[in-house]
């Protein structure tokens, strides 16, 4: 499919968007169908899988997903803007390894994880710099820092682990909220999240945001101001994952420089599920909350069933699969149908 | 300026940028597709003698020999063999398994740890749902476990190693030992032990030179090289370390070396099928992992059904191995290094 074609797509389909009764738009979009497929995920395994449904299957599962969950609130913004953050997992090693490194050296916590939020967003900083200031692309920048960040991170610490972190900190990463199960994570994850829907949906950076993804030329002359935009996001990015590395070493209780590897992908494929578009301009935060949570429930499921790990990941690749050729099938069909009845505006121009 | 960067970019480099990602995604989805277990089966059901095997990573023929072994040991006491484990080697992973396994209520779990202290939490809540947990392999933290499956003592592998190379040489001649990093604790303890080793019991061998190869292919294959122009008249080389051995034989193999100078060390058969069957290297050794599997399965059963807590001097039977004896840190030794050969190097797939 070309540019032009999918360009296309997006402005008949956000004309179209407000032609559609309420109960339409809110029902008939990509959101509601990975809330759909959720719903059906959880109840078709609480009925047939044996101690899927159960309180202790949500702790765990929430205790696993949150350092996905925690950095695909940015990283949504990140890729609406139509830019990527490959950095983020070797983020969360080197805020775990700098967070490890200065507790031993005598620093306590407290101090330290700030000292490894000051690092994250410096290196989100750092990819910003580099992707609006010398204006390269964002793929091959952050591949780069990928290597980087996780080289630093190996490096610092080398193949040893720190692990003697305070009980109290420890207990706090796994705790729950009085007998609900819920981890208490979660209200960090949930204050985050209010604050970045604010922030995406109901503010005029947020709008900003959309416009940029869907064509950065005409948001600059619009008045938005799109390398400033980029930057934030970058540095949020990175502090967020950062964030996510404080949270992994303490529930692990160990900082090593090869936490989370490969976890980028796993974001950014949520993400993906949610139906952010990786063209940029489209996407909303409940929906990649709903991918999250999809991904995480369905391997939740399959583990209690005893399904291998490989066959999981065969599973989950091709429901991502599925959900990214469904958008373009979908958005097929709509141009085919608006055509014949001549409902279809002028060309519109290209989006860049 | 802006507006011309923007349109370079959106181009060819969108382009490029959103098919390389789409690969990256797809890729990871689908993960490595693993080497074939049959796995699958019920978890649970069958009574306290359910065993699950979790290795550091699936697709991995090292822990598919030692859970074949592990399997043939549970079919043997009629329990319920399963293997479960993250597709890449990561503690997070691991814990995901570990937590599921608890819940389903396994009588037993046969470990090999990706980090001594991260999946700790998770054994000890499975600990305290009344499972069973066995490391092998690689081992936690002790507090995190029932019994640790040792494969191999310090001892035993300097002095397997010292054996072989005396025997190859003709017990007399300089030789040399190529070893991993300089500060690598475990072969600089085992260089340590082959020392004292070699001038109580092998006083005509003389250890000229220890040179390190930092684990990595072609470093160990140039200090190989240069090993063999310093010292003319070495005859033997040793290396307690999987990466140096296949390096140091792959020199050898080309070289005017070949057959003339002797090599052995810790390697695994997949790495040194070709040298062995072509005679660049007699003989080298390491733990048999289908053993390891075997005895740790066995380990398992003798504490499910409460023959064993894991306190020291506790006494199990273990199949076709015999009886074993649990040692301090409730730790058990699987016994001396395997020697592998060119008559049984056949056997084995890993």
């Amino acid at each position: 499919m070309t540019e032009t074609t999918t360009a296309t797509v997006k402005i008949a389909r956000s004309y179209r968007d407000y032609s559609a009764p309420l109960w339409r738009r809110v029902l008939l979009t990509r959101e509601s169908a990975v809330i759909a497929a959720l719903l059906i995920v959880i109840l078709v395994a609480s009925v047939s899988v044996d101690h899927f449904a159960s309180p202790i299957t949500m702790t765990y599962l929430l205790l696993d997903i949150t350092p996905i969950l925690l950095i695909a609130l940015p990283m949504t913004f990140v890729i609406i803007t139509g830019e990527i953050d490959l950095s983020v997992a070797s983020t969360v090693g080197l805020s775990s390894v700098v967070l490890g490194t200065l507790h031993q050296g005598g620093m306590p916590i407290e101090l330290a994880a700030v000292a490894a939020l000051v690092v994250g967003a410096l290196g989100g900083a750092l990819n910003g710099f580099l992707i609006t200031v010398v204006g390269l692309p964002s793929l091959a920048v952050t591949i780069g820092t990928l290597a980087l960040y996780r080289g630093l991170a190996v490096g610092l610490l080398g193949t040893t682990a720190v692990t003697d972190f305070t009980e109290f900190w420890k207990d706090l990463a796994k705790s729950k909220i009085g007998e609900t199960g819920v981890p208490s994570v979660m209200i960090l994850f949930l204050v985050l999240a209010v604050l970045f829907a604010i922030l995406l949906h109901f503010t005029r950076f947020g709008r900003g945001v959309y416009a940029i993804g869907l064509s950065p030329e005409a948001a600059l002359f619009s008045g938005v101001r799109v390398q400033r935009t980029k930057f934030i996001l970058f540095v949020l990015t990175g502090t967020v994952s950062a964030l996510a590395g404080i949270y992994y070493t303490l529930r692990f209780g160990s900082a090593r420089g090869d936490n989370a590897t490969g976890l980028e992908l796993s974001v950014i494929a949520a993400v993906l599920l949610g139906g952010v578009s990786i063209f940029g301009g489209r996407g909303s935060l409940h929906g990649v909350i709903a991918g999250v949570l999809l991904i995480g429930t369905l391997g939740s499921a399959l583990r209690l069933a005893s399904v291998t790990s490989d066959v999981i990941n065969i599973i989950t690749g091709l429901l991502l699969v599925a959900s990214v050729v469904s958008t373009s099938v979908l958005a097929w069909l709509r141009t085919r149908r608006a055509r014949p009845g001549g409902k279809t505006r002028a060309t519109p121009a290209a989006p860049q | 300026m802006l507006f011309h960067t923007r349109t370079r970019k959106s181009g060819i480099a969108r382009a490029g940028s959103v098919a390389a990602l789409a690969l990256s995604v797809a890729l990871v989805a689908t993960g490595c597709a693993g080497g074939g277990d049959d796995g699958g089966g019920g978890g649970g059901g069958d009574g306290d003698l359910s065993i699950t095997f979790v290795p550091k990573n699936l697709g991995n023929a090292y822990f598919d020999t030692s859970d074949k072994g592990g399997e043939e040991a549970i079919k043997e006491f009629d329990g319920t063999y399963d293997e479960q484990a993250p597709a890449e080697g990561t503690p997070d992973g691991q814990v995901s398994f570990i937590n599921t396994l608890t819940q389903q209520g396994v009588g037993g779990l046969v470990v090999s740890a990706n980090d001594p202290t991260a999946i700790c939490d998770a054994l000890n809540e499975a600990r305290d749902a009344g499972v069973k947990v066995v490391t092998f392999d690689s081992d936690t933290d002790p507090e995190c476990r029932d019994i640790f499956i040792n494969q191999a003592d310090a001892e035993g592998i300097a002095k397997v190693q010292v054996d072989l190379i005396a025997e190859q040489i003709g017990d007399a001649g300089e030789i040399a030992i190529l070893s991993a990093s300089a500060n690598a604790t475990n072969q600089n303890a085992w260089i340590e032990l082959m020392k004292t080793e070699l001038e109580a019991n092998h006083p005509d061998i003389e250890l000229v030179e220890t040179v390190y190869g930092d684990d990595d292919d072609q470093t160990s294959f140039d200090k190989t090289a240069a090993l063999l122009q310093t010292y003319p008249n070495l005859k033997g080389i040793v290396s307690p370390t999987t990466v140096g051995i296949a390096a140091a034989a792959r020199y050898l193999q080309t070289s005017d070396f070949k057959g003339k100078v002797a090599l052995t060390g810790l390697g695994t058969p997949n790495q040194m099928r070709d040298y062995v069957e072509d005679g660049t290297v007699t003989a080298f050794a390491l733990w048999n992992p289908a053993d390891l599997g075997y005895l740790a399965a066995y380990a398992a059963k003798a504490l499910i059904e409460g023959d064993i807590t894991g306190e020291d001097g506790d006494e199990f039977e273990a199949g076709k191995l015999g009886s074993y004896t649990v040692g301090p840190d409730q730790t058990v030794l699987l016994g001396d290094p395997f020697t592998f050969d060119a008559d049984n190097i056949g056997e084995f797939d890993f």
